[in-house]
């Protein structure tokens, strides 16, 4: 058997009365580039959140790295998380800090390299993210997607073993793109870094995993290597894959009746007006 | 009606005692975190930005005070003759009463707003969530080290407050309304007691100031992170700030001064 990065067992989470995940299962081996894609607002965020222990499920369990994190204490999380790396779908950079300052940030605080050395592996992580040139500039002086590629950086700057991204495809011109997704690649070949994409963008996600599961609605409605999932013919997740607005997956937001809405009919109940369709 | 009003009540304090232990939280983990000598620099920076940028404040508001206080001490003492009682009298009220009140008033709004928000756009841009999954506590990073630059600093701007404030009147009472200057300061220093009153002054401003930086941090860090969000934890700050000092300011006094 292969080793798990990341291991759901039976996870539930509600925000309030909304519920997010459903007695969610599944594993990211270790070393492979595993996809999970879905429909905005299906909870891929929070799904990011509960693997890197920043919320806890309400029911269920998450490893990582073997590790339980609802049984794990707070300094022994603190010290997983330095074997982790996240980029935020914001970027999250630290506002007050240089592109430079932001990327030798986690060189600085776990490592014990002298200047010169930190200097050296910044300009490599900001070199490889097409950056380079920008260190010496505040976060606010960049557009949003060169923010999310030096957030790139510093997720990389430590050399993690796992490195979790959400939406990393967003913002980026076709170029950057293509770059940013080559780099998430080879980090998973290269130096055989577990990476979890959390993403809407279907072709891209697909062209670089190994590994795809398909959210909706708080289950996986899909999973296999890109190459089955296209085999698969399931109808949502043909929806989902095809991008039809139409089908069992829903594009919109739970909601009473449109027609409700628009003529202000209190409840569900439509007595006023009866469209004839 | 009846029973909705109750629902409501109970709803309430659940909300303010639920809130309470979210505050006792932060504090205590903040203070146990342990004082790294890495965490150092940081406090300073703290006090720097707490503390050295408020004197221009403190020491404008100390300045008129001490000058009010001498103007209207002196009309009145002057009608039973006991004006040389003036240095005294401004000294007192100064460092018991109001450099510790007025000074912490002043903190409120201009450091504690200052870290609310602060802390509040951290939370609101993600910056808090983002250094956690560095493996760096942001309670540790952030929150530790404003608590204890604060909780230095207010004393010592209470006290720099009664110092200009002193010297005002003495400007006023001495060099303008013509008090003599012998008795003003020899009546001072025979009245004013250093454990008697300054440290009752002092003891004051330590629990405004650790009072104040607790509720500034914690309002930043349980904003909601939107615009709003971050406006009313701004003004929270100011308000219960400035009520929690002018009443513990009473039981202090109470306390204190064995009436
Ligand atoms: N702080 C929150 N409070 C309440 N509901 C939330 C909160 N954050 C997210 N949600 C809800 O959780 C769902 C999933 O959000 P999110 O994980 O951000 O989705 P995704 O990243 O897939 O677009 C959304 O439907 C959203 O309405
Ligand atoms: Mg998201």
């Amino acid at each position: 058997m292969t080793r798990n990065s990341i291991v759901f067992d039976n996870v539930s989470y509600n925000f309030g009365k909304k519920e997010i995940f459903k007695n969610l299962s599944f594993e990211v081996p270790a070393g492979q580039t595993v996809g999970i894609m879905g429909p905005s607002g299906t909870g891929k965020t929070t799904l990011l959140r509960l693997m890197g222990g920043q919320i806890q499920p309400d029911t269920g369990t998450v490893f990582v790295e073997g590790k339980d994190l609802k049984k794990i204490k707070r300094t022994e999380l603190f010290e997983l998380r330095k074997c982790l790396g996240m980029l935020f779908q914001s970027g999250a950079l630290f506002s007050d800090l240089t592109v430079f300052e932001n990327v030798a940030f986690p060189l600085k605080e776990h490592t014990r390299l002298n200047g010169e050395m930190i200097r050296y592996l910044v300009l490599i992580k900001l070199n490889s993210v097409g950056l380079r040139g920008a260190a010496h500039l505040f976060p606010r002086e960049l557009s949003g997607g060169m923010q999310r590629r030096v957030a790139l950086a510093r997720a990389m700057a430590l050399d993690p073993k796992l490195i979790m991204y959400d939406e990393p495809f967003t913002g980026l011109d076709p170029i950057a793109l293509g770059v940013i997704s080559n780099l998430i690649k080879d980090v998973g070949s290269v130096y055989e870094c577990t990476n979890v994409i959390v993403s809407h963008d279907i072709e891209e996600t697909a062209r670089i995993s190994n590994l795809l599961y398909v959210l909706s609605e708080g289950e996986i409605i899909g999973q296999g290597s890109p190459q089955d999932l296209k085999k698969d013919d399931s109808p949502r997740l043909r929806q989902f894959l095809n991008g039809l607005p139409d089908g069992p997956v829903p594009f919109h937001y739970p909601a009473p009746e449109y027609m409700d809405s628009l003529i202000g009919v209190k409840n569900t109940k439509r007595t006023i007006i009866k469209r004839d369709d | 009606m009846f029973v909705h009003a109750l629902k409501q009540i109970g709803r309430f304090s659940f909300e303010i005692l639920s809130s309470m232990g979210r505050a006792l939280r932060l504090l205590s983990s903040a203070l146990i975190r342990r004082p790294d000598h890495r965490n150092i620099p940081l406090i300073i920076g703290q006090v720097y930005q707490l503390g050295v940028l408020s004197i221009l404040i403190i020491v404008c508001s100390g300045f008129a005070i001490g000058a009010v206080l001498a103007l209207q001490g002196y009309t009145q003492l002057v009608r039973v003759g006991s004006e040389s009682a003036l240095g005294l009298g401004v000294a007192l009220v100064l460092v018991m009463e109001i450099g510790p009140v007025v000074s912490a008033l002043l903190f409120a709004g201009r450091a504690g707003s200052a870290v609310t928000a602060e802390i509040g756009l951290m939370k609101a841009t993600e910056q808090l969530a983002s250094m956690e999954m560095i493996g760096v506590d942001p309670i540790a990073r952030i929150i530790a080290p404003r608590f204890w630059g604060g909780f230095i600093v207010l004393p010592l701007l209470a006290l720099m407050f009664s110092v200009v404030g002193v010297w005002a009147g003495s400007l006023v009472a001495v060099d303008w309304l013509g008090v003599y200057s012998g008795s003003f300061w020899s009546v001072m220093e025979q009245g004013v007691d250093f454990f008697d009153h300054v440290m009752k002054g002092i003891i004051k401003s330590i629990v405004f100031g650790f009072v104040v930086i607790w509720i500034s941090l914690y309002q930043g860090y349980d904003s909601l992170p939107t615009s709003e969000g971050l406006s009313t934890a701004t003004t929270n700050t100011v308000v219960f700030s400035s009520v929690w000092i002018l009443v513990l300011d009473f039981f202090l006094t109470l306390m204190m001064f064995e009436l």
